[in-house]
């Protein structure tokens, strides 16, 4: 491989390492039962939760690794982890 | 989504799932904003974030050695100071890069009053080669190279103060947080970026891979360490204990039996003698703290 100089690399290009790939069990977000408070937004270790535009969190499969962190800490017990169908 | 401008740390890294590094890494930036540099020595947060060609920051970020992290954040700043440049300078380390490997250029650092805040993300040993034993393993915890055995409970040592050494240099601010209390952590490394002169934070970062627990189960197993006395919460002012997380204190058993580097002190038969003596760490914890929350008759 090619280095840079001074080995450099644009910023946040990892994003080409699709980490959804590693996903053994996935969360599914119940809308009825959540409160938008917000907690699976700040735990999630890769950042990969954001708003959808009814301000329900929504995560980017293409980078969730369904650690389970979200369904863990979720005060309402509105995210469910499922074994992925692949 | 994919096509969303990236965040300061982004996705795409490969740490492990639930990986308290990672999330430490993603609040610390969400604290500190985006006119931020970085500066991280080796070890799992710097591997899982830049495997050449790629990165997760979103910031200006070099990778440093072990030893010399503290002296490349120094020349960073004054690099910075000569230009008249007013970004913050922030240099990341684990336990072992922290306080084993980088202690000297630390050291050097805070005397020299340098104005930067420095980041351990304390996962309590080596875990990017494989959890060997660093300064900073709790007493008794299994690793590689303080395998618990017929001659051996684990690590014989306690965990190095660090943040007293470093309050001992006469730093304005030294902090210890957790990840498992996210508001508070991104609080104070807010305060410390905005503090003039050296600042220190130690986040307790607990690892899936190295302690033996799911992923999920990250800030649980935050939460207890806090709950039982084993880690403390606290803020220091120019040396003096400003600011102490109170807690209404559980056994240390609570927090020993979520992990297996601790499994060998209930198996094949519970180690009474041992756990009384990890009890007694997080007693003087609570009492040189005063965490426990006293309740009124
Ligand atoms: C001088 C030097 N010695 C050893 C290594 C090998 N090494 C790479 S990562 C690592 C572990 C670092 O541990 P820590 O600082 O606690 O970070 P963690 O991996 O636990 O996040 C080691 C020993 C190295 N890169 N450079
Ligand atoms: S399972 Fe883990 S990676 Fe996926 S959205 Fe939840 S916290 Fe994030
Ligand atoms: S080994 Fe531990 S610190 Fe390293 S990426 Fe995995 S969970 Fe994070
Ligand atoms: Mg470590």
């Amino acid at each position: 491989m090619a280095l840079n100089l001074g080995c450099t690399a644009k910023p946040g290009n990892a994003r080409d390492n699709k980490t959804g790939s590693w996903r053994v069990f996935k969360p599914e977000f119940i809308r009825e039962k959540c409160t938008q408070c917000g907690m699976c937004t700040i735990v999630c270790p890769e950042g990969c939760i954001s708003p959808d535009e009814d301000e329900f969190p929504v995560p980017d499969y293409d980078y969730c690794k369904g650690c389970g962190l979200c369904a863990e800490e979720c005060p309402s017990e509105a995210i469910e982890m499922k074994k992925e169908e692949k | 989504m994919t096509d969303k401008p990236c965040n300061l740390f982004d996705v795409g890294h490969r740490a492990c799932g639930g990986c308290a590094a990672a999330l430490a890494a993603k609040l610390i930036l969400e604290a500190a904003g985006k006119n931020t540099i970085v500066v991280s020595a080796t070890g799992c947060m710097e591997v899982f974030s830049t495997p050449y060609p790629e990165t997760a920051w979103g910031v200006p970020w070099i990778h440093s050695l072990f030893e010399n992290n503290s002296a490349v954040a120094s020349g960073v700043v004054a690099s910075l100071k000569k230009q008249g440049r007013t970004e913050k300078v922030i240099a990341l380390g684990g336990d072992g890069a922290t306080v084993d490997i980088g202690m000297l250029c630390i050291s050097g650092a805070f005397e020299r009053g340098t104005d930067f805040t420095y980041i351990c993300y304390d996962n309590e040993a080596y875990m990017n080669t494989g959890i060997q034993r660093s300064g900073a393993t709790p007493y008794d915890a299994s690793t590689t190279t303080s395998p618990a055995g017929k001659c051996s409970f684990g690590n014989p040592r306690p965990k190095k103060d660090l943040p007293a050494i470093l309050a001992a240099h006469g730093a304005p601010y030294v902090a210890t947080a957790s990840v498992a209390y996210p508001a508070d952590f991104k609080k104070k490394v807010e305060k410390a970026v905005n503090i003039p002169g050296p600042c220190y934070i130690q986040v307790h970062a607990p690892c899936c891979t190295g302690w033996g627990f799911e992923g999920e189960k990250t800030i649980a197993i935050g939460k207890l360490a806090i709950e039982t006395g084993l880690w403390v919460n606290y803020e220091m002012e120019n040396g003096e204990v400003t600011r102490v997380k109170k807690v209404r204190r559980k056994p240390v058993e609570d927090y020993l039996t979520e992990q297996k580097r601790f499994r060998h002190l209930f198996r094949p038969k519970k180690n009474d003698g041992e756990i009384a003596k990890i009890q007694q760490i997080a007693d003087r914890n609570a009492e040189k703290y005063g965490t426990d929350i006293v309740l009124k008759k």
